[in-house]
């Protein structure tokens, strides 16, 4: 029987437009880009020319520090722009699509390392401490994979995985080689594919968000100290790993959920990694005054509807903006219609039913920290994330280092932003940290 | 509203940088945002919906929690002031409130108006918005002082503290102390004849406005707080009436901390909303009870340990100040080390300084400056902790 985790910390959000179990299929948009900023901590160089034909698995950028790690084209066709901003920043590599999905064929013997890097697919595999792209030169300690996104208006992973169970196994299996694979599944999920993963440890974990969050569920299980080194991937691309493993053909093919109050009927859409996403917000969403975020409302990145799909996103969710909302005398309405942990607000009394329409406005001035424990509420690890942040802005790398901060990634501090009276970034702020201190260690 | 959100729209770009009247910048944008939640949405790269509390909705109700205690405040000073000329009988409950709303209402406006134009000030000079903080220190200040304090004491000392005790550590937020304590701590010290109990400070004896009453034999007064009674060498125990007026709050006092009855309205707001923490609250007066208990079993004091908890400013002091988020301690743990201490000191103080006979304001202040070392010693195991695991 596997191991139960209870978190008692945390808050769900019950938000409006979750998406239903029912898949939809998205006309191709016609172009499809690969952002390099969707791979943190890596420094990207091209190694495709415009006009250059590719096929699926070709690579257009790889890493400068490590060349062998590829970033590779979802899609087969021409690469129509590599898009450069100032300084000639790498912003995007451009590909049109032929139609055809021509993949290129991959002998899946040998170092599942090698194989992993060369296939493009070792660039979604992430390290902790700093919450980068990582290095194939390490050996990690452990890979840790959450099985269930927790957040509001996210993903269904067991929903998702039906029919793609064998490939899943077959990419934990493949995983396994490397390092320990430690699964995080919820209490909810009964899909023998998660309760009974082969080749991997798994542990159950009970309680509101962010028990989902990858970073939580490694503090709970086996937390990192100074000097050890962590992978994390997410559960969907372990299913790329694995149709690799069974087919030696990379398929960037996600089952996204795009929700949202703001989405007309939202649902489930089967959808390439990098793909436009005109076609798929076209006719099914408002897009006035609305926030298109790619990924999840608590960690995505507000885009245009013009935009490409993350390469991380397992949703693309969109709510109003709410720039021209005009409330007044917030301070002493009672605001029935907002959402709040305080009681000074009355959705206590609504019950954990009614659904919310959240925009995006901040809905206060940012002070300096003044509440103590608003933090501690969300964070269900044993860090003092107000000390953590306070030594990250004051830039005390030992005391960073003292309270933690390997263990965590700004997603960890989502919450902990939503909840905050202060409103301060929390999210920029650690990230920020993680860069100031990878910078200074390396 | 649309016409007001108009005028503001209107307003704007004269107090923008360049504008013609930009230093009143800060001004106008804390009227804004008073007026309307700002508009202003998430940035890239952080959290795309917020929660809808923000730190002026909870100083807002921190002030509402206090309105019981001033309400009752004003009434009481009305009360105090009709029995000291002997027309307690012949004077109707409003009569005693507006005459108290008369004494204090000048309190209040020259306490706002001196800490909260330095904000302005402040906050033009650095370019940031008001900080909230001072709308609760501004009503707390003039409830913690006696009603007979002349305005001008007042206001230095409220200067004093907003700029000292406040602006200069980097605003609210940052302080080590509290504000509203560090101005009565100025008061206290500085002009010990106006602020102390053995004298008739506590009852106002002349006519405002044309209400109430010139008492004219002040000899005739006692005017002591039964603290100050308490410390002094002829005490021989309360008597329940005065158990029962301490609760109520008809008794000489500070204008805002007399009534039991009233702060415990002020404690179940602040405790149901979560904007003071239960631990803090609920330790100042188990700390108090059981150092009062001790001390009377040792034989030290006549005063009983129930005495201590409804007196003076215990209890204002233990649901108002002791709970501030920003002076006390912000590990959960160190809350409650903090409270038991601040109990204990208060007590200490009321019953072995002969000297002071209120103690609450030198333990809040005296923890303030000790909470930080608390946090440290429950920090540092969590780090330990974490050092530890890395060597195992």
């Amino acid at each position: 029987m596997a191991k139960v985790i209870k978190l008692r910390k945390g808050l769900d959000i019950n938000l409006k437009g979750k998406a239903v179990e029912e898949t939809a299929s998205v006309s191709c948009p016609g172009e499809y880009a690969l952002v390099p900023d969707d791979f943190t901590g890596m420094k990207p160089k091209v190694v495709v020319k415009e006009g250059d034909a590719v096929k699926v698995g070709d690579a257009l950028f790889v890493d400068k520090l490590h060349p062998e790690v590829k970033f590779v084209s979802p899609v087969s066709g021409t690469v129509s722009q590599v898009e450069r901003g100032d300084r000639r920043k790498l912003l995007s590599i451009r590909v049109k699509p032929d139609g055809k999905q021509d993949a290129k064929e991959i002998d899946v013997k040998g170092d599942i390392k090698v194989l992993l890097a060369e296939s493009g697919l070792f660039a979604f595999i992430r390290q902790r401490p700093y919450d980068v792209v990582a290095n194939p030169e390490d050996t990690p300690k452990a890979i840790f994979i959450s099985a269930f996104n927790s957040m509001p208006l996210s993903q269904n992973f067991e929903y998702v995985l039906k029919g793609q169970e064998k490939e899943f196994q077959a990419g934990i299996s493949a995983l396994s080689k490397i390092a320990k694979v430690h699964l995080g599944i919820s209490a909810k999920q009964t899909n023998s594919a998660l309760t009974g993963a082969k080749d991997c440890e798994v542990t159950v974990f009970e309680g509101p968000a962010p028990a989902g969050n990858v970073g939580v569920q490694i503090n709970h299980v086996d937390p990192i100290n100074k000097g050890e080194i962590v992978w994390t991937l997410g559960a969907e691309e372990v299913i790329f790993i694995g149709r690799l493993m069974t087919t030696g053909k990379v398929d960037l093919t996600r089952t996204i959920a795009l929700a949202g109050s703001e989405v007309k009927a939202p649902k489930y859409y089967k959808m390439l990694v990098g793909q436009k996403l005109t076609t798929l917000l076209e006719n099914n969403v408002n897009l006035e005054d609305s926030r298109v975020i790619n990924g999840n409302v608590m960690t995505g990145v507000k885009t245009t509807p013009d935009g490409f799909l993350a390469a991380h996103a397992t949703e693309v969710n969109v709510i109003p903006e709410g720039n021209h909302a005009d409330e007044f005398m917030g301070w002493i309405m009672p605001r029935f219609n907002s959402f709040s942990t305080s009681r000074s607000y009355f959705s206590w009394l609504l019950g954990k039913k009614k659904e919310y329409t959240i925009d995006a406005r901040i809905k206060g001035g940012e002070r300096h920290m003044i509440m103590s424990g608003e933090y501690d509420r969300v964070f269900p690890m044993d860090i003092y994330a107000g000390y953590l942040v306070k030594a990250i802005i004051t830039g005390d790398i030992d005391r960073q280092e003292a309270l933690g901060i390997y263990e965590v990634a700004p997603e960890d501090f989502a919450l902990a932003e939503f909840v905050d009276s202060s409103k301060l970034e929390l999210q920029r702020i650690v990230r920020e940290g993680l860069d100031i201190l990878r910078k200074e260690n390396a | 509203m649309k016409a007001l959100r108009k005028i503001f729209d209107n307003i704007k770009p004269y107090v923008e940088e360049g504008g013609k009247f930009h230093a009143f910048r800060s001004l106008v944008d804390g009227f804004e945002t008073f007026a309307f939640v700002p508009n202003q949405t998430s940035r890239v790269g952080s959290v795309n919906i917020h929660d809808a509390i923000d730190s002026k909705r909870i100083m807002s109700f921190v002030v509402i929690a206090l309105i019981p205690a001033l309400l009752f405040g004003m009434y009481n000073v009305g009360y105090q002031n009709a029995l000291a000329a002997g027309a307690l009988e012949s004077t109707s409950c409003w009569a005693m409130f507006w005459y108290g709303f008369l004494a204090v209402l000048p309190k209040i406006l020259v306490s706002y108006i001196v800490g909260l134009g330095i904000e302005f000030v402040v906050a033009q000079w650095k370019n940031e918005e008001i900080q909230e903080g001072y709308l609760v220190s501004g009503i707390i200040i003039p409830m913690i002082v006696p009603v007979t304090l002349p305005l001008w004491m007042l206001a230095l000392a409220v200067a004093f503290s907003v700029i000292f005790a406040k602006e200069i550590f980097g605003g609210t937020g940052m302080n080590i102390f509290n504000p509203a304590l560090i101005t009565r701590a100025f008061l206290f010290f500085s002009y010990p004849a106006a602020m102390t109990g053995d004298n008739s400070v506590w009852v106002s004896q002349s006519k405002i406005l044309g209400a109430g009453y010139d008492v004219v034999s002040p000899d005739a007064l006692s005017g002591a707080t039964p603290l100050g009674m308490a410390a002094q060498d002829s005490f021989a125990g309360f008597d329940c009436n005065t158990i029962h007026d301490a609760i109520v709050g008809l008794i000489p006092g500070s204008i805002g901390e007399t009534s039991v009855i009233a702060i415990a309205i002020g404690a179940v707001i602040l405790l149901w909303t979560g904007i003071a923490s239960w631990k803090t609250m609920l330790s100042v007066f188990v700390g108090g009870a059981a150092t009062g208990y001790l001390l009377q079993a040792l034989g030290l004091t006549e005063i009983q340990w129930y005495e201590h908890l409804v007196l003076g400013g215990f209890a204002f002091g233990a649901v108002f100040m002791a709970t501030d988020p920003v002076t006390s301690c912000r590990t959960e743990c160190g809350k409650y080390v903090y409270g038991l201490l601040i109990g204990f000191v208060a007590v200490l103080v009321r019953v072995l300084n002969p000297g002071y006979p209120e103690g609450m304001m030198l333990a809040i202040l005296l923890m303030n400056l000790f909470a930080s070392l608390i946090d440290y010693c429950f920090v540092q195991r969590n780090i330990s902790m974490r050092a530890k695991r890395a060597t195992k």
